[in-house]
C-alpha cells in the first residue's frame, strides 16, 4: 500500500542496555525495524569479568558474549561507528563515519567511559578497564613481579588490586583521596573491614591523597600523590570512575548535567518518542525519594530497558505509557580476592544508621542501613554463602511500601 | 522449554531465584539447584532468570 513506511526504533549504544532494549522492544510488541549502533566493534558483551576473572585468566574473551534473544534476530546491528550528533525534532543521527540514520523512536543507551585522570606525565602504562579492548591490554601488562598502582579505591579499584594480588604482582598499592575503600556505597564500617580484608591479603593503601602526577619519561614509572611523595609502578590502573556518554546528545534542550534526565518513564526532555537506559539515564525511583539518580549497577541496564521499551512501544503504538511506577529495587555485588560484598535496596539512603544484623564484621557478616528506624539497604560481606545472607533480607526491602507519587 | 545452567559459570549469585522461584532455588549451602524442564506457564519467569544472571550461565532452549 503505497503512503506506508516501516518505521525504525533506533538505539544508540550496543552494550547490555541496547540489546535489552531491543528484546524488550520486541516483548513490548514492536515489530517494526530497530537498528542498534555500537562504538565498539564487538557485539554486546558482559563486562564484569573484565576486572575479575577475565584478569585473572580464568574466563575466555569468548565466554564475555551475551546471547541475544530469538526475537532480535531481524535487528540491525551498525557496529564500529559511534553517534557523533542528534537532532531528535528532525529525527535524525549522525554517526561519526558521516553516515546519517533516520529514526521514529530513539534509545538512549550509550553508556559511560572511564574517566581520566588529567595531570602530567606520561601516558603510556597508563590503564582503565571499561571494554575488552582495555582488559585485553591490562591482562598484556600484568603479570608476575610488577608493581601496579591503582588509582581509585570505588569497585573497579579494589577487584582489580585483587586479581593483581592473586596473579603474583610484587607489589599492589591502592591510591584514594578518600579514608577508607568503597566508603561511599559501603559507609565507615564496613569499608574498615574491607580495608583489614585487603592488607590483610597483601595490598597496600595510600589512602587519604589524591594524585597530582605521574613519573616518568616516555612511560610511566611512578605516581605522584598530594603529599609529594612518588609510588613507584610499571602499571598504573586508572579507577576513578565513569563519565555518561552524552555529547552527541547536546544541542537538543536536555538536562544533560549528570547523564541524561528522564521522567519516570525514562523518557528525557518530555519527549515520548526518545528514552535513556541503563548507566546513562538519570531516573527517579518511585520506590524511595523520587530524586532522579544515575545508577551503575548491573541490574539497572535490563530493569530500565524493560520500562523505556513499553513506554516507548506504547507511544508508537498512539497510546500512553504504563502507569506502572518505574521502583526497581537496586542491587549490586562485587568479588574481591575471596570474598563477595552482596548489596540489596539503597544503603546510601540509610547511612546514618548502621547496624550489624547478622554475624560479627570479621566474619561472614549482614550489615543494615536504616532511615527513620526503616531498614533501607543491606550489604553482606563474606564467603560462598554471602548471595543468600543478603538475600534474607531483601523479601523486607522488597515489602515496603512505596511511596505514594 | 528446557532451562540450562552452566555450573562451572555459576557462582550462587541467586538473582534467579528471586526471577523464577518456582525454577530456581538455593539450597542449605547456598548453591544453585533447578528444575531442567519446568511448565510452558514459567516462559516468561525463565527468560528474566537468564536476563538477571550475572555470569549470564542460564540458557532457555526450546
Amino acid at each position: 500500500m503505497s503512503g506506508t513506511r516501516t518505521r525504525r526504533v533506533v538505539v544508540a549504544g550496543a552494550s547490555m542496555g541496547g540489546l535489552r532494549s531491543a528484546e524488550q522492544l520486541r516483548a513490548a510488541g514492536w515489530t517494526e525495524a530497530i537498528t542498534v549502533v555500537g562504538a565498539e566493534p564487538h557485539m554486546p558483551y558482559n563486562r564484569p569479568p573484565l576486572s575479575k576473572e577475565i584478569l585473572a585468566g580464568k574466563a575466555s574473551f569468548d565466554s564475555l558474549a551475551l546471547t541475544p534473544k530469538a526475537s532480535t534476530a531481524d535487528v540491525e546491528w551498525r557496529l564500529g561507528a559511534a553517534v557523533a550528533s542528534a537532532d531528535l525534532n528532525r529525527r535524525r543521527l549522525v554517526l561519526d563515519d558521516g553516515e546519517e540514520v533516520a529514526f521514529d523512536g530513539l534509545v538512549a543507551a550509550t553508556g559511560v567511559r572511564a574517566r581520566r585522570l588529567h595531570c602530567p606525565g606520561p601516558t603510556v602504562g597508563r590503564h582503565t578497564v571499561r571494554t575488552v579492548d582495555d582488559a585485553r591490554a591490562l591482562v598484556d601488562a600484568l603479570g608476575p613481579g610488577s608493581r601496579v598502582a591503582v588509582v581509585g579505591a570505588g569497585f573497579i579499584g579494589c577487584e582489580v588490586a585483587a586479581t593483581a594480588v592473586g596473579l603474583g604482582a610484587a607489589r599492589v598499592t591502592v591510591v584514594d583521596p578518600e579514608p577508607l575503600p568503597m566508603l561511599r556505597p559501603l559507609g565507615e564500617p564496613l569499608a574498615r573491614e574491607l580495608l583489614r580484608r585487603h592488607a590483610e591479603r597483601g595490598v597496600r593503601f595510600a589512602l587519604g591523597h589524591g594524585v597530582t602526577g605521574f613519573a616518568g619519561a616516555d612511560r610511566v614509572t611512578g605516581v605522584v600523590l598530594g603529599d609529594g611523595t612518588t609510588l613507584s609502578a610499571d602499571v598504573v590502573v586508572e579507577a576513578v570512575g565513569s563519565v555518561p556518554n552524552t555529547d552527541w546528545l547536546d544541542g537538543n534542550g536536555l538536562d544533560l548535567a549528570d547523564g541524561v534526565l528522564t521522567d519516570r518513564h525514562l523518557r528525557a526532555g518530555g519527549l515520548p518518542h526518545v528514552v535513556a537506559v541503563g548507566d546513562v539515564a538519570r531516573f527517579p525511583n518511585a520506590r524511595y525519594d523520587g530524586v532522579p539518580r544515575r545508577v551503575e549497577h548491573w541490574s539497572i541496564p535490563t530493569d530500565t530497558a524493560r520500562h523505556a521499551a513499553r513506554a516507548l512501544a506504547a507511544h508508537l503504538a498512539g497510546g500512553a505509557p504504563d502507569p506502572t511506577p518505574f521502583a526497581p529495587l537496586p542491587t549490586f555485588w562485587s568479588d574481591q580476592h575471596d570474598f563477595r560484598l552482596q548489596s540489596f535496596g539503597a544503603p546510601a539512603l540509610g547511612m546514618a544508621d548502621i547496624r550489624v544484623l547478622e554475624g560479627d564484621l570479621t566474619g561472614d557478616t549482614v550489615v543494615g542501613y536504616h532511615d527513620g528506624g526503616t531498614l533501607v539497604g543491606v550489604v553482606a560481606l563474606g564467603g560462598p554463602a554471602t548471595a543468600g545472607a543478603a538475600a534474607r533480607h531483601r523479601a523486607q526491602l522488597v515489602r515496603q511500601p512505596l511511596p505514594t507519587a | 522449554m528446557q532451562v540450562v545452567v552452566d555450573m562451572n559459570k555459576c557462582k550462587d549469585h541467586g538473582q534467579c531465584v528471586f526471577a523464577a522461584p518456582d525454577i530456581f532455588q538455593l539450597d542449605a549451602e547456598a548453591h544453585l539447584t533447578y528444575v531442567s524442564d519446568p511448565d510452558e506457564s514459567l516462559r516468561a519467569d525463565a527468560e528474566d532468570a537468564a536476563d538477571v544472571c550475572p555470569l549470564q550461565a542460564i540458557r532457555i532452549e526450546g
